[in-house]
């Protein structure tokens, strides 16, 4: 890889522009604040301690700890910029694909420092998968979509299972009777809201434990965006799931907790109910009554 | 009356400046387009033009008596002895015979340059085809010399002083009176699609020069196309950002502007002289364009596999798929169309370069049909090179003709270049 400006590109939240400009009484966070809110939780899936992401000399994260629970959904937000994203795809390693990206601290999953270098990163990724905010199916048919993650880590023996997991991970993303008479029809052809749900069956397809989602339904219509957050609590059952928005209703809607980043800090953690009816933060309640952002 | 600044008389005399310049503008792009079909209309125009009379050649029907005497045989019909005999004196008794009437050297010398010196080979084929034909007398169909050829064909003026054409007046007499007899007539030319060169124009084609083409853009293919698509997936995909390959980027992109010829001289001192390759073989104009080929299939690549969109990798790599998995899953696949549409373009620059082959010596004359990679052979735009520099006027129609087939070559290449693009372009 070499153009560093357009591999940049591939992050959806560019890093923060830092702010020299500003003068530092302005700068809303004193450093090395601590989080408010409980950040640890009974029973985590993943947990991250210190974590700081830097893009060449720019700061990306900075010092985040963050735990999430098994089966809950997990929504982050926060203003353009603020680093959700970053966070997000370091929980499957996406950062590694940026040259100039280094991430320091600690993450586990179920334990395991998903940067110890015995782990590998092709299993941390079907164990953690991802749904990006523009719908990205591959320009294969549909049935290849899906069945793509089984084949490649080898989990279907055959066309039988490989048809049962794909069929069984349509149905689980609520597009099967939308589809199952057109398997072979390229899944470009769909509708926006059809291709996330694509997109969604395809990570669903290699079992992960969690699932990211970087702003999932900023691409798509309300009716396809109400059909994705029930997906996304019916999904809840089974995963992990972690969902960066950017629209306040649907983090209400559908997460358990909540937690607020803002200028590559995280600001605040807490129950979703507690962060949206009573934010303990003052950046948290500014940003959450719509006063910037 | 309402009077907006939109309305006001200034803004309608700069929106009719504008609407003009937009004309203007269009206008410019139409002239260019119209120039450059012109222009191409001009050169088709002239080579068909000048081409097109060299897929026929004129014959002369001639009553061959195939006289062992004549021949020289004696009692011996061995394949040996036939392939000896003199099937020229055979030609030359039948023309004798055909004009009994001609007497004295110079003239009979005149006569026999009638026919063309390959008419002995085609008896002699026939005879050792047929062994007995000998003793018989037939009726064969042999080609014209070139100048009668070009005679026929009203290439030369029958009406101009006689110093100043290569068919004297007896000559022409004689070709009216064959022609009267229905005895010359004008064929397909078969022979420019089956031999290869000669010095006289009717017996030269254009396959030793098309076999050599084809045999050197195989080699050319077989190297290029894997070394530059593997070279521009590491360089695109792999290759750390570094000053080395910030120097090896800016390298490629200088070799691609290199003189041909250079590369010919680079092939002369590495192949020929240092590793002993044989000269004038298809196998070493083949590394040589590689040479030159290569920067233009690296930089088509990679611009093919920028152009593949980062959502389809991140979503490959998001699945768990390793790098080379997501490359040759997903990227590859995507970028083929343009990997191949670069690759068939510097194919297509490669069958036509002449320049760096004169340098390792596939300019030779060659008669033979080169049979593989270490056959001495010749390029069609070098036979095209060679025989624009003969002095015969045959040779004229045969270069535009030759053109034609290495134009044909081209567009046939770039059509399986739009075929491939069109079956392998996926759209998302």
């Amino acid at each position: 890889m070499n153009a560093t400006a357009s591999e940049m590109l591939l992050v959806n939240e560019p890093p923060p522009p830092p702010p020299p400009a500003e003068p530092v009484a302005a700068d809303p966070v004193p450093a090395g604040i601590e989080t408010v809110g409980r950040i640890t939780v009974d029973q985590p899936r993943m947990t991250s301690r210190n974590v700081s992401v830097m893009y060449g000399d720019k700061m990306g994260i900075e010092d985040v700890n963050l735990d999430i629970g098994k089966n809950e959904v997990l929504a982050m937000i926060g203003p353009s910029g603020c680093g959700k994203s970053t966070f997000l795809r370091c929980l499957n390693r996406m950062n590694d694909t940026v040259d100039v990206c280094r991430v320091t601290g600690t993450i586990r999953l179920d334990g395991e420092d998903v940067h110890d270098p015995r782990l590998d990163v092709v299993q941390l990724r079907a164990r953690v998968g991802m749904v990006f905010q523009k719908p990205n199916p591959f320009p294969k048919s549909i049935y290849d979509n899906v069945a793509y993650g089984p084949r490649i880590h080898g989990l279907a023996e055959g066309r039988r299972e490989t048809d049962a997991i794909v069929q069984r991970s349509l149905e689980k993303a609520g597009l099967w009777n939308e589809v199952r008479d057109r398997l072979e029809q390229p899944g470009t052809g769909l509708s926006g809201g059809q291709q996330q749900r694509l997109c969604i069956a395809r990570a669903i397809a290699v079992s992960p434990e969690v699932i990211l989602m970087d702003e999932p339904c900023s691409a798509l219509d309300p009716i396809a965006t109400a059909r994705i957050e029930e997906l996304i609590d019916e999904l809840r059952e089974n995963y992990t799931i972690v969902i960066v928005t950017h629209s306040m209703q649907q983090a209400a809607r559908v997460s358990q907790r909540t937690a607020y980043f803002h200028l590559g800090r995280l600001i605040e953690v807490g129950e979703t109910s507690q962060i949206f009816t009573n934010p303990r933060h003052d950046l948290t309640e500014d940003y959450i009554t719509g006063r910037f952002g | 009356m309402d009077t907006s600044i939109h309305t006001s008389e200034a803004m309608v005399r700069r929106r009719a400046k504008r609407r003009a310049a937009e004309r203007r503008f269009r206008a410019y792009g139409a002239t260019a387009v119209a120039l450059a079909i012109a222009a191409l209309g001009a050169l088709f125009a002239s080579i068909i033009g000048n081409g097109y009379t060299a897929f026929q050649q004129t014959y002369i029907e001639l009553e061959i008596t195939y006289d062992p005497e004549t021949l020289g045989l004696g009692e011996a019909r061995d394949a040996a002895a036939l392939s000896a005999a003199n099937y020229p004196g055979v030609v030359k008794k039948a023309m004798r015979e055909t004009f009994p009437e001609v007497t004295g050297r110079r003239a009979k010398r005149r006569l026999y340059g009638i026919v063309s010196s390959g008419a002995s080979f085609i008896l002699r084929e026939r005879v050792l085809a047929d062994p007995g034909l000998v003793g018989e007398t037939r009726r064969v169909w042999v080609p014209a010399d070139d100048d009668v050829d070009m005679l026929v064909k009203g290439h030369i003026d029958r009406d101009a002083p006689e110093a100043e054409r290569r068919v004297k007046d007896d000559q022409i007499a004689w070709i009216t009176r064959l022609e009267r007899a229905g005895r010359i007539e004008k064929r397909f030319n078969t022979t420019f699609f089956t031999a290869g060169d000669s010095r006289e124009p009717e017996l030269a084609g254009v396959r030793g020069a098309a076999a050599g083409s084809f045999f050197t853009l195989l080699v050319t293919l077989a190297l290029s196309f894997p070394i530059g698509v593997a070279a521009a997936v590491y360089l695109e995909e792999f290759a750390p950002t570094n000053r080395l390959t910030d120097l090896i980027e800016v390298n490629i992109n200088n070799l691609a502007a290199v003189p041909s010829i250079i590369f010919g001289l680079l092939g002369l001192a590495v192949f020929i002289n240092f590793f002993g390759l044989p000269r004038s073989a298809p196998l070493v104009g083949g590394l040589v364009l590689t040479l030159m080929t290569l920067p233009t299939i690296i930089i088509a690549s990679r611009a093919a596999l920028k152009s593949v969109p980062p959502s389809i990798r991140e979503a490959a790599l998001g699945m768990g798929a390793s790098k080379m998995q997501t490359i040759t899953h997903h990227v590859l696949p995507l970028a083929m169309p343009g990997m191949l549409t670069g690759t068939i373009i510097g194919m297509a620059q490669a069958l036509g370069e002449t320049a760096p082959l004169l340098m390792i010596g596939m300019v030779a004359f060659i008669v033979d049909v080169p049979g593989g990679l270490l056959d001495p052979s010749t390029a069609l735009p070098v036979q095209i090179f060679l025989w624009a520099d003969s002095p015969e006027r045959a040779f004229i129609e045969r270069t535009s003709a030759a053109i034609m087939v290495l134009l044909a070559f081209l567009i046939t290449m770039n059509a399986l270049a739009v075929v491939l693009r069109r079956r392998f372009e996926r759209r998302w």
